[in-house]
């Protein structure tokens, strides 16, 4: 099947049936017509693919570039600024360029860094889960852990104080907006977010610190360099944009899976060793992924059987490739002990998440945590009721209304 | 079974460390794989067997030989 073939063009993100089961049209879609043509929010349409094995090749091949402000590829909102895959840290850096900052930022991000940090983790951890307790059952575990932790994370990251928290929370949502800002809302926030960011920089330069901002700052004094304000806040953005909404929003849906069918925390409560392989399948089954990753092609390029023109904007489905039954055995069961699990949720190839160690030390540290502290945890509403939130890049549930 | 990794293609994602710490490590520097151990003993090799499967940029390369 070419890509124009189908008289039908889908309205994306796709609706789901409920917050933590995926569309229907995803199997279809991966079975019939994995290129498939979508109107995105914005109305300009783009190729949506759905197979694993396709959004593999396309997130590894450099023909399919991060490029999104090309003039004929496809604006994923309406908003003016087209939100976060416009940004500074959007634009695409030479393959060298993005090698050299990827490595200097990475330092900060190696898996035994982030074990190290993982105590810290679960002792903030524990303070919003003793807040949650004392404020007394049925809670909503997004607002009460699910939201702070991630955003507390990042803060101590780039050496910002506690106080300034909130801020943070706010600006990050704001950053991710897809329909659920105003343009004036989205331009006031960046503007806050760079001048705070701005001053906190100027602030660590004269004191630097034991955090990330620091570090880049010498790393690059040590090797002749200086480390613009432009490329500190490009990153200080990459990070809350990156790493708070998508970690916050995947603590819900993660806890969310695990307590819809109760055996599946019944059995992470009798072998807590499966905390790790569990919270990969929770990556895999994530039904609401968000947008996906849009790539815009320079050239005409094969995706699996069909061709698809130069200029075309794909955007790789990743809820449906992790879903995809001829990379994963029962594809749609959600199997705690699945090893390896090589699902897509954190990208692939050398633009695969930066941040991925982190996640993992997050999603790991909650469910531990929550296993240790509230056994009895369980959804205080029916699985069916949760609801999705909408309008913002990642996806999510609105609220996560616990009791234990 | 023998490991060899390719540094050049590395992303520093950190995901082998995570899987088989006995056996990866990162540089300090950058955050690029370094290799522990190439020949890992037989109750290491599921580990790093996982570890190699998902490496974002397929960086790590097994032989199984015995």
């Amino acid at each position: 099947m070419a890509l124009g073939d189908a008289d039908h063009v889908l309205d994306y993100p796709i609706p789901a049936p409920t917050a933590l089961d995926p569309p229907a049209e995803w199997a279809a879609l991966r079975q019939q017509c994995p290129v498939a043509r979508v109107r995105l929010p914005s109305g300009d349409e783009a190729a949506l693919l759905t197979r694993y094995e396709d959004v593999r090749q396309v997130l590894a091949d450099p023909r399919f570039h991060r490029h999104l402000d090309a003039p004929d590829a496809a604006r994923v909102t309406a908003n003016e600024s087209g939100g976060v895959f416009s940004g500074a840290l959007a634009r695409p850096m030479s393959p060298e360029i993005h090698q050299q900052w990827r490595r200097m930022v990475g330092k900060w991000f190696t898996a035994r860094r982030m074990t190290a940090l993982r105590p810290g983790i679960e002792a903030m951890t524990e303070r919003l889960v003793d807040e949650m307790v004392a404020s007394g059952a049925p809670a909503d575990l997004r607002e009460k852990l699910g939201f702070p932790l991630p955003v507390w994370v990042i803060c101590d990251m780039l050496g910002v104080p506690e106080s300034d928290r909130e801020k943070f929370a706010y600006w990050s949502d704001t950053l991710l907006s897809l329909t659920r800002y105003t343009q004036a809302e989205i331009d006031a926030a960046q503007a806050e977010f760079r001048a705070y960011m701005s001053e906190h920089i100027a602030a660590t330069r004269e004191a630097p610190g034991d955090d990330l901002i620091s570090e880049l700052i010498s790393a690059a004094g040590g090797a002749g360099h200086v480390m613009t304000d432009e490329t500190l806040l490009s990153t200080s953005q990459g990070l809350l944009v990156a790493g708070h909404e998508t970690t916050a929003n995947m603590i819900g849906k993660m806890v969310g899976m695990l307590l819809a069918d109760r055996r599946r925390w019944e059995e992470l409560l009798a072998d807590r060793s499966l905390v790790r392989t569990a919270v990969e399948e929770a990556l895999r089954m994530d039904a609401n992924p968000g947008f996906g990753i849009p790539r815009y092609l320079t050239e005409d390029a094969r995706v699996g059987d069909t061709t698809v023109p130069r200029g075309t904007t794909v955007v790789c489905g990743i809820g449906a490739a992790n879903r995809d039954e001829s990379a994963f055995a029962d594809a749609d069961e959600m199997d705690l002990r699945r090893s390896p699990n090589t699902h897509l949720a954190f990208g692939v190839g050398a633009h695969s998440c930066l941040g991925q160690s982190l996640a993992r030390t997050e999603l790991q540290a909650v469910l531990d945590v929550l296993l240790r502290r509230l056994p009895g945890l369980e959804l205080a509403v029916w699985a069916e009721e949760l609801e999705r939130v909408d309008g913002l890049v990642v996806g999510g549930l609105r609220t996560l209304p616990v009791r234990w | 079974m023998k490991i060899t990794v390719d540094q050049d293609k590395c992303c520093g994602a950190g995901s082998c460390v995570l899987a088989a710490p006995d056996v990866f490590d990162q540089r300090d520097e950058d955050g690029v794989v370094v290799l522990l151990d190439p020949e890992p003993a037989e109750h290491l090799r599921a580990a790093v067997r996982e570890a190699a499967d998902v490496c974002p940029t397929a960086a790590i390369a097994l032989t199984e030989r015995d």
